[in-house]
Formats: structure tokens, C-alpha cells, sequence
């Protein structure tokens, strides 16, 4: 059970505070919000037991779903977005990956950056298509997408820079 | 049998997928029925708990606004104190205020939320100052929503910035009413339907609660008439309204008890024998 460690707990509970007390607040232009709290989902690290990595994804997208009120929308993306993120991670990082021995830390930029915006796009038209549940306003469902996605992605590449500890 | 469990064991992580997108996806279908998300929501003891600490601490940045609108509220009311003194004098059978029984206590939010379609505001008041499910809550300058759910000390409601949201409403002019929704756009403008093209409905014309629920009095007011267009169907009105409340910066609220609301559900709902 090592891939559940202290880190990993810790990283759970201050996403989830950050997204509830201060991300959902934000409202840039109206009502544009970023999602930064799916980083858990992304930066989780990769030799792990995937049962336990989309149980954990459940939990945390059910809590943020239980402070913004919002049905199961969170837990319904973040779980699918769980379960492709290894199809992802060998699109986005090839041979890395296939070695199993890869961490986030020592990729490459422009890797990480496809990998967050795959994943985040899909996690984000997930979620706005099962809160919005009306796909005649499919414009307002991809604009919304389109918007949040732009922000959250810099906003999880801003904070994955922030808090690497990367030796230099 | 060995076969089955084989299947299980070498899917299971696909089926622990589907087990679990299915919880969600049912929690999800739930709470767009109406009245019915009971189980995921913010009024309880954990999350009530954390956004009352988190609004204790930034209820300080907003004092100085919340300080003017309570000035302007208290200017108002002792306009109208001062100028009904005059007209004591004078008896008005006042017909609009048919059964006024009503008893208002105030709450302080805690959470707001205006950026999805389904938003939900959550209130420091509770099952412990007698709070219940369809109180209305408003502000001094107009409705808020419906309260929706209950805790001991918290309570979720239902802002009108909330494509569930139903509430009666008129024209303050004509007694034209139709039902007040809202299209998940601008949290500014929300839409009055149903209302007939015979109205005389004009840009600027203020919107107020009608009296045919049991939860809002009559005349509290809403909004104004931004624009107006027919329907479809070409029969009825659309009506924009813009709300006279900025619902992106509530701090306190009203909430309102209809004492009369049982026995207006009682008669209009009878029992079946």
C-alpha cells in the first residue's frame, strides 16, 4: 500500500478545500471556474493499484460534489477520467511510460502539457454535459468547456511548476 | 462458477468503473428532480461547519457594502413609517394583504454560488431556529430562492439562479401572472413565462412575487422588464427580467414562514380518503 501514502492524503485534502473555499469563488468574467482540484487525478503517481486509483477519484470528485452542491457531476468526470488515463499517458508520453518507471518531475514540458490538456478537456465536457443534462444547449455546454478547460489548464501547469521539487 | 469469478477478477477494475460511474451518474439524474437531492449537499455538519468559518473570516473584506445597504433598507422603512402616519386617518381595505401571517428571522450566507445552471446558496440557520423545507428567503431588495434542504444548523436553498427554480411572479401593474425561470445564462436576467400577450407588459415595468404560492407574500419585489419577446407557440410572453438583488454579492438574507402554509397545503391538497 504504498502508493497511498502521507503525500498523497495530504495533497487530497488541501485540493479539495482549495476548490471549495477559494476556486469555486473565483468567477472570472460571470461565471468562468477552474478546476485545479483534478491535479490529484493527474500528478497521482503512476505504479500504482488502479482499483484504489479510481476509488480515490470517486471520493474526491463526491466531496467536491458535496460542497458546490452539484449532484455527482464531479465524481461521474473525475472516475472516467481515471479510468482512460492510461490510454493518455501512453499517447501523451510514448516510451516513458511503457518503461513504468516514469515521474512527473522528469518529463518533458510540452508531454505534460498535452497529458493535463487531454485529460482536463475531457473531465471538464463530462462535467458540464451531465450538470447542464440538455444537449440542446450543446454551444453553452462546449463554450463553458472551452473557457474552463483554457483556465484550469493554466492553472494546474502554474501550480505543477510551483511545487515540483525538481533538483537543478 | 469458476469462469464467472475469473471474468470478475480479470475485469475488475472496468467494473469498479462502472459500479461507481453508475453511483454517480444516479446521484447526478437525482438531483435534477426536484426536490429529491437529499443525500449530496452542502447542508450538513462538516461542510456547514467549514463555510461558516471560511465566511467569518471574509465577511470582513465586504462590511463596508453590506454597512450601505443596510442604510439604504433602514432609509426606506422609515420613509414609510413617516409617511404612513399620515394616512392613519384614512381606512384602506387593503384586499392584496388577504392573510398576511407571516414571520421573518434573518440568516447570514455562507456559501454562494451563481456560476453553474444548478446553484445553491447555504445559510448559518437551521432545523434549531425552526427552519424548514419551502420557507422563501429574500433580501431587502428582493427574493433569493427556496429553502431546499435541512441540517440542524444549516440550511441549502434553492436560488432562483437555478434552472429547477419555479417561483410564481406578476407584473406589479396587472394582475397577468405567469411562473419565474431561469435559462442558465447571465446571473443577472431571469425569465418570467406564461405570460399572456394581453398584458400590457412595457420595458422598465417592475416584476413582484404573486400571491398563488403558499411561500412568498404577495408584491416583494423582483425586478424590472429588460426585454420582452413572444413565444414560440405565439400565445404567451417571454419576459427577461433584470433583478433589482446583485445575487453575486449576498451577504444577509430574510427568511420568510408562511404560518398559514399548512393550512393552505391542507385545502388545496385534500386527503385521500
Amino acid at each position: 500500500m504504498n502508493s497511498l501514502n502521507l503525500n498523497s492524503i495530504i495533497r487530497f485534502i488541501v485540493l479539495v478545500l482549495a476548490q471549495a473555499l477559494l476556486f469555486n469563488n473565483i468567477n472570472f468574467l460571470g461565471n468562468i471556474n477552474p478546476y485545479p482540484y483534478i491535479l490529484f487525478i493527474l500528478l497521482f503517481p503512476v505504479n500504482n493499484n488502479r482499483s484504489l486509483f479510481i476509488f480515490m477519484s470517486f471520493m474526491l470528485g463526491l466531496f467536491v460534489d458535496i460542497f458546490s452542491d452539484s449532484g455527482g457531476v464531479h465524481a461521474a468526470s473525475c472516475v472516467s477520467i481515471a479510468f482512460i488515463r492510461p490510454a493518455v499517458l501512453k499517447f501523451a508520453f510514448g516510451m516513458v511510460y511503457e518503461h513504468q518507471n516514469m515521474k512527473f518531475n522528469n518529463t518533458e514540458f510540452g508531454n505534460r502539457l498535452i497529458y493535463f490538456s487531454i485529460l482536463i478537456a475531457i473531465h471538464h465536457f463530462i462535467m458540464f454535459t451531465m450538470e447542464i443534462f440538455n444537449i440542446s444547449n450543446i454551444i453553452l455546454i462546449l463554450q463553458k468547456t472551452l473557457f474552463s478547460s483554457i483556465f484550469t489548464i493554466i492553472l494546474c501547469v502554474l501550480i505543477s511548476v510551483l511545487f515540483s521539487n525538481k533538483q537543478r | 462458477m469458476q469462469q464467472i469469478i475469473n471474468f470478475v477478477i480479470r475485469n475488475k477494475t472496468s467494473l469498479l468503473f462502472l459500479l461507481l460511474f453508475g453511483i454517480s451518474l444516479a446521484l447526478t439524474i437525482q438531483s435534477h428532480s426536484y426536490h429529491k437531492s437529499k443525500f449530496i449537499n452542502s447542508a450538513n455538519f462538516i461542510t456547514g461547519g467549514i463555510y461558516d468559518k471560511a465566511s467569518g473570516i471574509s465577511n470582513y473584506f465586504d462590511l463596508k457594502t453590506q454597512n450601505d445597504i443596510l442604510i439604504e433598507e433602514n432609509n426606506r422603512l422609515r420613509s414609510q413609517v413617516f409617511n404612513a402616519s399620515d394616512s392613519t386617518s384614512i381606512i384602506s381595505i387593503d384586499s392584496i394583504s388577504y392573510s398576511g401571517r407571516y414571520k421573518i428571522q434573518s440568516a447570514r450566507i455562507i456559501n454562494n454560488n451563481y456560476a453553474s445552471s444548478k446553484n445553491y446558496l447555504t445559510i448559518n440557520r437551521g432545523e434549531k431556529n425552526g427552519i424548514k423545507e419551502d420557507f422563501g428567503v429574500m433580501t431587502s431588495k428582493g427574493i433569493v430562492g427556496i429553502i431546499d434542504n435541512t441540517s440542524n444548523g444549516y440550511a441549502r436553498v434553492l436560488s432562483i439562479l437555478n434552472t429547477k427554480s419555479k417561483i410564481n411572479a406578476q407584473l406589479k401593474t396587472s394582475d397577468q401572472f405567469g411562473s419565474l425561470e431561469w435559462n442558465g445564462k447571465s446571473s443577472s436576467i431571469v425569465q418570467l413565462t406564461d405570460i399572456s400577450k394581453f398584458a400590457p407588459v412595457r420595458e422598465g415595468d417592475t416584476i413582484v412575487t404573486g400571491g398563488k404560492s403558499s411561500i412568498f407574500p404577495k408584491g416583494i419585489p423582483i425586478g424590472a422588464v429588460d426585454n420582452f419577446e413572444l413565444d414560440i407557440s405565439g400565445d404567451t410572453y417571454i419576459v427577461n427580467v433584470k433583478l433589482f438583488n446583485d445575487m453575486t454579492n449576498l451577504s444577509h438574507v430574510y427568511i420568510i414562514e408562511n404560518l398559514d402554509a399548512d393550512e393552505i397545503k391542507l385545502l388545496e391538497n385534500p386527503v385521500d380518503e
